[in-house]
């Protein structure tokens, strides 16, 4: 049975994007027999091509995937360079982790409430400051180059990359080779960057092409700060497919597959810079200078990490003030009046979208969880090296959601698979699967093989030996990707909105549906609603294995 | 101690892309210990990971490994009853000391509460049980390490460089407990090191490989 | 238990397959009896926008009005936007369901009728045969019959009807523009303190629609379908205006708001001094809400102001019909208009003739505070019609094509 588990955790995500895929292409190309088309054409793509505007979205998906994913490594590989395990660098390093629980969209409208014009740092400074009586008419959310979008993608996406790195850097001997280095004369910093990030980059490659596929083509995001005049291509064919003219299902197909041109020609783009840097690193990793701008480097990388989580914190400081504001001007610091008006209107209504987003989120991550580890088990007891196939498993991540997930819903359909439960939990893992594979198998494989040789050389079989060793000591980091999954399940729109057919409420479909009416107050209920899940998961990911192990030493620390 | 099998190494090889890294056939009697010496790259951990079952299939090994006359190259490592002492103690850090030694004990033993107060006994842990393996010294470790191995009722036994991490003096002391209790128990038993001091106290043959 | 991938599958499929399909007639609109017999115990999906924290309480409690009175369960399945439902049903006929979809009713209107009705997505006639369909007084009333001037055929039923207001801030704003030329010179005096939710969103829609319908003498051309030729010299006048609106916008026109949410926020926020909105007591909600200053109040200009209807359809496939058209009966019944029309609930404009109702039926409606910022119905002036959705998609075309990039 173990040996079918690769075969079936690839296949079950590998299908159904095949078959979205499918479903998206043909009407790309003229064929949607349900409206007309029954002959191949390019139509669509000279209406596409010919569409207001189209330019400069693909331009806006495809610069601002590459900056934010450019700018989010930055910071991460400055302040691990800058880390030297202070206490200030482990506090700095312990608040980002649950940064990773608040969903994109709760980060998006509370980044959106700080740095507005009429936003809560110019309610601080005004008008004692600045004079002003009336918000300055300037354009900050949603302006034409991207610039708030990609600062929202970032707050994001470091702490997602920061925990990929930490994942990796045990097995890399960090210690050692700084210690070394250090020892010819390099500072920290530089001894860091020239000794470790040549290593630790390979291991983070997968989850950086993640960030760049997601921040080509994220959508909430986007249309909570993204440019409107034109917005990104994600955006645009969204609401192509939201249009009303039903003629314009296959222009908005032909975007989706264009929008997987535009995810795959920035991975090609960073791929190139990829061959480019390691062409032209060499020189520098052996031009011998040690300590050129390792101060500036150390000073950065502290700061800039600082000032994302800050300003995550006081984006959610700033949602909670606006769950309980009365009425609000401008430009008073605080509201006027607090009421708790907003939390007993919404509170009623979100039970049965709490426990679907729960036992959809469990169920998939359940099942994922099953998945994920009997393929890495049967890797490791065959001592299978990391294969290509791998790449398999990571398609859901590159592949745009809106490129497949409408052809999806069709051959869903066709196979007389009813929206329902089910459904939405099969979607979820497609997203789910990944996420779990992405954070567990480097401590899987990094589990020192002979725990489970003494095991067996104590008469213990593989599956005693399994339950009984491998998985409690691997209890913690398989804990914690078990809630990045619950994270990614709970802020998951599209899935749940188009394969439960909208029969299955969650969380996030109630916060996208009340957002679509704008009050502020309601949003921010419901978007810190949406964090208090992914929270709860990774709080009881810390908060068990200190539980379980209170009385066993090494295992508080990392195995 | 005729009772105790003893374990026959029967016309090894082991390559590694068709490069042969080394050819044994050897018998161990019970209570005997046979060192294998060697530098590093010799190959002995490649020896000691196909007697115990975990060569990677990246090798390829040709010849068998018999204990009297059962055949045990082709049983999975957990069936073979060939216990195993690597340099690091391994106590499973999620369970007490007590825990580590019931996971050695045979499912179906009488009485596994006395058979492991008696144990820690043996090694002068008495009382032992509850504690967590962190919170014992490099030398208590590694005789919690040994008992846990021999109530595994082991048939043969593998020592891989067992008191290579340890301070001298307790070197010594680890030794003659380790390989005392080794000849009580009259197990065939092969020692990987590249300590000359390790074989003198074997006391057994010695096979230098590489 | 060998499994290959082909036998995983059929083995994910068979768990999902639905419990039981019962193939079911479709129900007999004049039949009323037989109609409620068969919506007893039924499930009725339906989607509706889901943005409004007051709408969506306000569809609650006539989930709980209509499992007392019929036994239906009326589950809310809440949109970010309507289209969400025409694609399902669309997906729904693409892969062959034609008997088990899963949107029973659609709170609809305008474009999105119009092409559900084109692509034969719809179920019907049935909605003039509901028995509450005479209290809106159909013959008198066109607004029931068409929708955006598309024959409505007994497709959809009425439910509310709305009217596009503009609102603003008495703190800030003094001096109230009438007409379109005397916006334009408002936002010339105060830049930066207008602007309309972003084109093709149905409120942007609206405001050029109206702007249209203002500045051109004679506007019966925009209620027929539209002809190429006719298009660039009828609207020319309102693009020579936009132009010379668009950079006193807020923002200068470089950014719209997405749509009258964001517009709001913006007049919460101090940023503009005048709006509109599709509701006449949107601004009495708000102040409610704690969204918008106690000194805000609308108005509307001289010659009228654009409204419509919106309705309640049923798609081709639906799997309960019958209980969706009991739903539909119901929400225009007296009770539940009045109930709506209630501020305090949610204030969204009545669909029925005054005059159809008994004195007993008229007294819901009387007693009704509509609200400190909502204009009463007499100050509300014309309403002027929806103009042929060609028109309407000619011009957001035509906006896209000038003011993006």
């Amino acid at each position: 049975m173990l040996f079918l588990a690769p075969w079936v955790l690839i296949s079950a995500l590998v299908v159904p994007l095949a078959a979205g895929l499918a479903m998206i292409i043909l009407p790309a190309f003229g064929y949607l027999p349900v409206l007309g088309g029954e002959t191949f054409h390019f139509d669509a793509w000279r209406a596409l091509w010919a569409y207001p505007g189209l330019h400069r979205s693909i331009l806006l998906s495809y610069v601002s995937g590459l900056i934010t994913t450019l700018v989010a490594l930055s910071v991460v590989v400055l302040f691990l360079a800058a880390n030297r395990g202070t206490w200030l660098d482990r506090s700095i390093r312990r608040l980002v982790s649950p940064l990773l629980a608040i969903p994109h969209a709760a980060v998006a409208f509370g980044l959106a409430f700080l740095i507005a014009p009429s936003g809560l740092f110019v309610r601080w400074i005004s008008p004692g400051l600045t004079g002003w009586e009336r918000p300055p008419d300037v354009l900050i959310v949603n302006d034409p180059w991207g610039l708030s979008l990609m600062a929202g993608l970032m707050l994001k996406e470091v702490p997602f990359l920061l925990l990929m790195c930490l994942a990796a850097l045990p097995q890399l001997g960090t210690e050692k080779r700084l210690m070394m280095a250090r020892s010819l004369g390099y500072t920290p910093t530089i001894a860091w960057l020239k000794t470790v990030l040549p290593s630790l980059y390979p291991l983070i490659r997968l989850p950086v092409y993640a960030v760049i596929a997601y921040a080509t083509s994220v959508v909430d995001m986007a249309l909570i700060l993204g440019p409107t005049l034109p917005p990104t291509l994600s955006v645009s064919i969204l609401s192509w497919f939201n249009d009303p003219n039903l003629d314009r299902r296959y222009m908005a197909s032909a975007g989706a597959v264009l929008q997987l041109g535009v995810t795959l020609a920035a991975l090609l783009t960073w791929w190139l810079g990829e061959q480019c840097i390691r062409r032209f690193s060499h020189y520098w990793l052996v031009n011998g200078a040690r300590k050129a701008g390792s101060t500036t480097i150390a000073i950065s990388g502290r700061m800039l990490l600082t000032t994302t989580t800050l300003l995550v914190i006081s984006a959610i400081g700033g949602l909670v003030v606006f769950s309980l504001a009365g009425f609000w001007r401008f430009p008073d610091a605080f509201p006027g009046t607090f009421t708790l008006d907003h939390w007993q209107r919404i509170l009623p209504s979100v039970i049965t979208p709490l426990m679907n987003t729960l036992s959809v989120g469990l169920a998939s991550t359940l099942i994922a969880g099953v998945l994920v580890v009997a393929t890495l088990e049967n890797a490791v007891r065959h001592h299978l090296p990391v294969s290509r196939s791998q790449w398999l498993l990571y398609l859901p991540l590159i592949v745009p959601q809106v490129a497949f997930l409408f052809g999806l819903v069709v051959a869903a359909e066709s196979m007389r698979i009813r929206p329902q439960l089910a459904l939405v939990i099969v979607a979820h893992l497609l997203f789910v699967a990944p996420y779990l594979y992405l954070s567990l198998s480097e401590a899987y494989r990094r589990l020192d093989p002979r725990w489970v040789q003494v095991a067996h050389s104590l008469g213990v079989g593989p599956w005693r030996a399994f339950w009984q060793v491998r998985l409690p000591l691997l209890l913690a980091p398989l804990l914690t990707a078990c809630a990045v999954s619950l994270a990614v399940s709970i802020s998951q729109y599209l899935p749940t909105l188009l394969l439960g057919g909208g029969r299955i409420p969650t969380i996030t479909t109630e916060a996208v549906a009340m957002a679509s009416g704008g009050n502020r107050r309601l949003i921010a209920v419901l978007a810190l609603l949406q964090a208090l899940l992914p929270f709860i998961g990774f709080s009881l990911a810390l908060l068990i294995p200190r539980w379980v192990w209170a009385k066993r030493r090494t295992m508080q620390g990392v195995v | 101690m005729n009772a105790n099998p003893r374990l026959h190494i029967k016309q090894l090889t082991i390559s590694l892309e068709s490069e042969m890294l080394l050819a044994i056939d050897r018998v161990i009697p019970p209570g005997d210990v046979l060192t294998v010496m060697g530098p590093s790259g010799s190959g002995k951990s490649t020896l000691l990971a196909y007697l115990a079952g975990f060569l990677s299939p990246a090798f390829t090994a040709l010849g068998q490994l018999y204990l009297d006359e059962q055949r045990l190259d082709t049983l999975p490592a957990e069936k073979r009853g060939i216990g195993l002492l690597f340099q690091d103690p391994l106590l499973f850090p999620h369970l007490s000391v007590g825990g580590n030694l019931r996971f050695g004990l045979p499912r179906q033993s009488n009485d596994k509460h006395r058979q492991i107060s008696h144990a820690l006994e043996q090694v002068g842990l008495a009382g032992f049980e509850k504690r967590d393996p962190a919170t014992l010294s490099g030398g208590q470790k590694a005789r919690v390490a040994l008992m846990r191995l021999l109530l595994s009722k082991p048939q043969a036994v593998l020592l891989d460089e067992p008191f290579s991490k340890l301070d001298t003096a307790l070197r010594q002391e680890t030794r003659s407990l380790v390989f005392g209790q080794l000849r009580e128990a009259g197990l065939p038993t092969l020692l990987v090191t590249h300590d000359r001091a390790d074989a003198d106290a074997a006391g057994g043959p010695v096979i230098e490989l590489g | 238990m060998p499994m290959n991938r082909n036998s995983f599958r059929a083995t994910i499929a068979m768990a999902m397959m639905p419990m039981a399909v019962t193939a079911m007639a479709n129900p007999d609109p004049n039949d009323w009896q037989s109609v409620t017999a068969q919506a007893e115990g039924q499930t009725v999906y339906w989607n509706a926008w889901g943005g409004e924290a007051r709408t969506n309480a306000y569809i609650e409690w006539v989930a709980q009005q209509v499992d007392e009175l019929y036994g239906i369960d009326l589950v809310h399945v809440k949109l970010g936007d309507t289209s969400e439902s025409v694609s399902r049903v669309l997906a729904e006929k693409q892969a062959g369901n034609d008997d088990a979809g899963s949107v029973d009713m659609i709170w609809i209107n305008g474009e999105n009728f119009a092409a559900m009705k084109s692509s034969d997505l719809l179920f019907g006639p049935w909605a003039d045969s509901l028995p509450h369909y005479p209290l809106t007084d159909p013959d008198n009333t066109p607004a029931v019959r068409y929708d955006w001037t598309i024959p409505v055929d007994g497709l959809e039923s009425p439910w509310s009807s709305s009217q596009v207001v503009f609102y603003y801030d008495t703190a800030l704003v003094e001096d109230l523009p009438h007409n379109m030329p005397e916006l334009l010179d408002w936002a010339k005096q105060h830049p930066g303190e207008f602007t309309y939710p972003q084109v093709p969103n149905f409120l942007g829609n609206a405001f050029i629609t109206q702007a249209l319908l203002e500045l051109v003498d004679n506007t019966d051309l925009f209620y027929e379908p539209m002809q190429t030729d006719d298009f660039d010299q009828a609207t020319a006048p309102l693009w020579a205006y936009l132009d010379e609106l668009h950079p006193q916008l807020w923002r200068s026109g470089r950014a719209f708001p997405s749509n009258s949410a964001d517009l709001r926020g913006l007049m919460g926020d101090s940023e503009i001094g005048i709006a509109l909105s599709f509701s006449a007591t949107e601004a009495s909600g708000a102040i409610a809400n704690y969204e918008l200053p106690e000194t805000v109040r609308s108005y509307v200009h001289d010659s009228g102001m654009i409204g419509n209807m919106s309705f309640m359809a049923i798609p081709y496939n639906a799997e309960h019909k019958a209980g969706a058209m009991v739903v539909a009966n119901y929400l225009m019944s007296p009770e539940a208009q009045a109930e709506k029309h209630d501020p305090e609930v949610w204030g969204s404009g009545t669909v029925l003739a005054m005059e159809q109702l008994t004195d007993e039926e008229r007294a819901l409606f009387d007693g009704i505070d509509l609200g400190i910022a909502t204009l009463p119905p007499s100050e509300l002036g014309e309403v002027l019609g929806q103009p042929h959705p060609s028109w309407v998609d000619a011009l957001a075309d035509a906006w896209q094509q000038r003011y993006v990039n």
